[in-house]
């Protein structure tokens, strides 16, 4: 799915990612933990294309393609997702239209016909309810005086309606509250099959109680320093980055 | 199919980024020479078997205009006009024995409402929406013609009621724009073709949208709208004006005048959409859209409302205002104003409140792209008497690249110290991060850039009338194509 080789990034001169290798396989889900400013959102912005960041060497393959190579919205179209750490706001755009521009975005790139509007309605309202959703919510400018939780959802709803293959969470789990944070990760394992991964970026161990992971990282300084499975998590919580830094 | 569907499919299916309106058709034209003189207005008067009074009428303003300077303090670099150098009238052949009925007007020209999405047949009309279309200098149908009259509404082009109700057309007409305002309205008044006359009788809700469709086709030709509306007391109307052009190499004029008036209780909504060329990406060609639109809320109580979404023209000079005589009279402007490559727009509104507890509300949104210049400029004065007046304006730009510029002019006067006059300006640019966030959900750039720009018009669009709501909506993004890359 995704081959991340000897990755350097730098922003504004300033080197971010030093030597990143990462390789995500179909049907995985990589946990990717570390301390702030370590790079974690940096990688996600490069992985989805965004502008500014200079890609000083390495290569990313994505499916067989060069995933630099693409624009952002080719990306997407491809079936790449990002849950933002810090979501937009869109004033003046109902969250139901861009829920439907961006659904109908992905077919026109597939070449398909847009969506009936019933069947977006429909389609919207189940997987709403899912995340426990209101249709109010809905009606409401995308973002526009969401609460942080509420933001987090709405970026689960987006990737449950547009089921992507691979799918990056930046620190998704951040700002949910308890129930939320049940209702989110049960969204995200429903997706969960054998043809699509996931890379779940996060401070706490809690989350991967909800959201198994098959591996886990760490990420210091924009390098992984260790590499594990779901144990890693739960040894990190115990001793902290420093120590497993070191021991690393 | 409902006229604004086939406009929207028709919309739909122009995928590139040049003007989707720009054809021509091609229909033999009466045209008298070049120039502007006394023998030009004599003969369109006499094309037009005006009565005496209105021909005296045209020459008088014709006397006007020669006198007046030409305005200045647009913030727009308009080339040196030729008034020497335009057709003044020209009317397809076919047209000028006045068409009895749809079925003896060239199908040609049926055939170029087709494309651009109005259907003139009866059977084809848009439920709810009476049309009438003005092809160059006439007025090619009107439709609905016979519902609207059983109300005792007039709806027929201004030729014509200069003819049928000359008593309200000689009573209404300049009262609001006097010929001697400033040089284009004298013009106008002096050449003016054609247009729309409305009359709404006391105690009428005109139940359907009416509905003017320009469209100049010949060559050099200017075009003269005058458009005159009146609402008797406790009437209400809606109206809608939308335009096209061909593509022409050279700059084409369109001098419009627009007089409103509502008397006690009456109300008077006015939407544009205004898509005429506005030249290529080099600036080459395009409309000077130089329009007088102005309403005078006469009676208690009335209230006049402007909406308009200028996205066409080369250069737009336009001012739609309202003057609050009547004791608690409203006014509103809703605008959004849209400039991109080399295009100029200097538009605003005037509100002058004089009756008491009048009250005003002015939302314009200007979006700059390319090296385009985007001026909101904007009056409110409150004369002494207007005890208890208020007015809220706000003005927002927005701004794509850095080549593009917004200006916002603020002129208020007050000499009422119970009034109160609140200003918000904001000028800011198209957020990256928005950009970003679009394009991570597979809209590409021109289709982001549209969803937030139709985001930020929102609070303007909302007050157009459903069915071309939709239609502005594609307009806006359609007409910001290439501006991002
Ligand atoms: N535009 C920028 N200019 C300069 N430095 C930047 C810029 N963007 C990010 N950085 C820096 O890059 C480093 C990595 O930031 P990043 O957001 O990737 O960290 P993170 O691992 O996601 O942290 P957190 O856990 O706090 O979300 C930080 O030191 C940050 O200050
Ligand atoms: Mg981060």
């Amino acid at each position: 799915m995704l081959e991340i080789k000897n990755l350097h990034v730098s922003i504004e001169e300033k080197k971010i990612i030093k030597g990143l290798d990462l390789s995500i396989n179909k049907g995985e889900v990589h946990a990717l933990m570390g301390p702030n400013g370590s790079g974690k959102s940096t990688l996600s912005y490069v992985l989805s294309g965004k502008d500014k960041y200079e890609i000083n060497d390495g290569t990313i393959d994505y499916n067989g393609k060069n995933l630099l190579e693409l624009d952002v919205d080719e990306r997407a179209n491809e079936g790449l997702f990002l849950a933002f750490q810090y979501p937009m706001e869109i004033p003046g755009v109902q969250t139901s239209f861009f829920l439907k521009t961006a659904i109908n975005s992905k077919r026109k790139y597939l070449g398909q016909s847009e969506m009936d509007a019933l069947e977006f309605a429909k389609l919207m309202k189940s997987k709403a309810e899912e995340l426990n959703i209101s249709t109010e919510m809905l009606k409401r400018d995308l973002n526009v005086n969401y609460s942080g939780g509420e933001k987090k959802k709405q970026e689960i709803l987006q990737m449950s309606m547009l089921s992507p293959k691979m799918a990056i969470l930046d620190e998704t789990d951040s700002g949910l509250d308890i129930d939320a944070l049940r209702i989110v990760s049960e969204g995200v394992n429903k997706l969960r099959n054998s043809d699509n991964s996931f890379l779940v970026i996060t401070h706490y161990q809690r989350l991967l109680n909800y959201i198994k992971p098959d591996f886990v990282h760490i990420i210091a300084d924009g390098k992984i320093v260790k590499s594990g499975d779901y144990s890693l998590a739960l040894e990190l919580e115990e001793k902290g980055y420093e120590e497993i830094s070191q021991t690393a | 199919m409902a006229a604004t569907e086939q406009t929207i499919k028709q919309v739909n299916t122009l995928g590139s980024s040049d003007y989707k309106y720009g054809f021509s058709t091609e229909v033999d034209e009466i045209r008298p020479p070049k120039g502007l003189n006394e023998e030009i207005i004599k003969f369109i008067s006499a094309q037009k078997d005006e009565p005496e009074w209105m021909l005296e009428w045209r020459l008088n303003a014709f006397k006007v205009f020669n006198k007046l300077p030409k305005p200045q303090w647009a913030k727009l670099n308009i080339p040196k006009i030729d008034y020497q150098d335009c057709y003044y009238y020209s009317i397809p052949k076919s047209l000028k024995d006045k068409p009895k009925s749809l079925d003896e007007i060239d199908p040609e020209i049926l055939k170029t409402y087709e494309k651009l999405g109005i259907p003139l047949k009866e059977q084809k009309m848009l439920s709810g929406i009476a049309v009438d279309a003005v092809f160059d200098s006439v007025s090619v149908a009107t439709t609905y013609k016979k519902q609207l009259s059983d109300l005792g509404i007039v709806f027929c082009s201004i030729s014509e009621a200069v003819k049928t109700h000359p008593e309200l057309v000689k009573k209404y007409l300049g009262s609001v724009i006097p010929v001697s305002d400033h040089s284009f309205a004298a013009l106008n008044s002096a050449v003016f073709t054609d247009g729309s006359f409305i009359y709404i009788p006391e105690g009428v809700r005109c139940p359907v949208e009416l509905s003017t469709y320009f469209r100049i086709n010949a060559m050099n030709t200017g075009q003269f709208e005058r458009t005159l509306i009146i609402a008797d007391k406790d009437s209400y109307v809606s109206y809608l004006e939308g335009c096209t052009a061909p593509m022409r190499d050279e700059n084409q004029l369109h001098a419009a005048n627009v007089e409103l008036v509502a008397l006690e209780n009456a109300e008077i909504k006015y939407s544009t959409v205004q898509n005429w060329y506005p030249g290529d990406k080099e600036g080459k060609g395009g409309i000077y859209n130089f329009v007088t639109k102005r309403g005078a809320c006469r009676g208690k109580n009335s209230k006049i409302s402007w909406t308009q979404v200028e996205t066409g023209s080369a250069i737009t000079w336009k001012y739609p205002s309202c003057i609050l005589q009547g004791d608690n009279s409203k006014g509103e402007f809703y605008s959004v104003a849209i400039t991109n490559n080399m295009q100029q727009a200097d538009t605003g509104t005037k509100m002058i409140h004089i009756g008491k507890n009048t009250s005003s509300k002015i939302i314009s949104k200007g979006i700059s792209a390319g090296k385009a210049n985007n001026t909101y400029r904007g009056l409110v004065n409150i004369l002494s008497k207007a005890k208890n007046a208020r007015n809220f304006t706000q003005c927002d730009s927005l701004l794509i690249g850095n080549q593009c510029g917004a200006h916002t002019v603020p002129y208020i006067e007050s000499s009422n110290s119970d009034s109160m006059v609140e200003h918000e300006a904001t000028t800011s640019k198209i957020n990256e991060d928005q950009l970003f966030y679009c394009q991570q959900r597979g809209l590409n750039s021109e289709d982001a850039v549209g969803l937030i720009v139709n985001g930020f018009c929102k609070e303007v669009l909302q007050h157009l009338p459903m069915e071309f709501a939709v239609e502005a909506q594609k307009l806006v993004a359609i007409s910001l194509e290439g501006s991002v890359g």
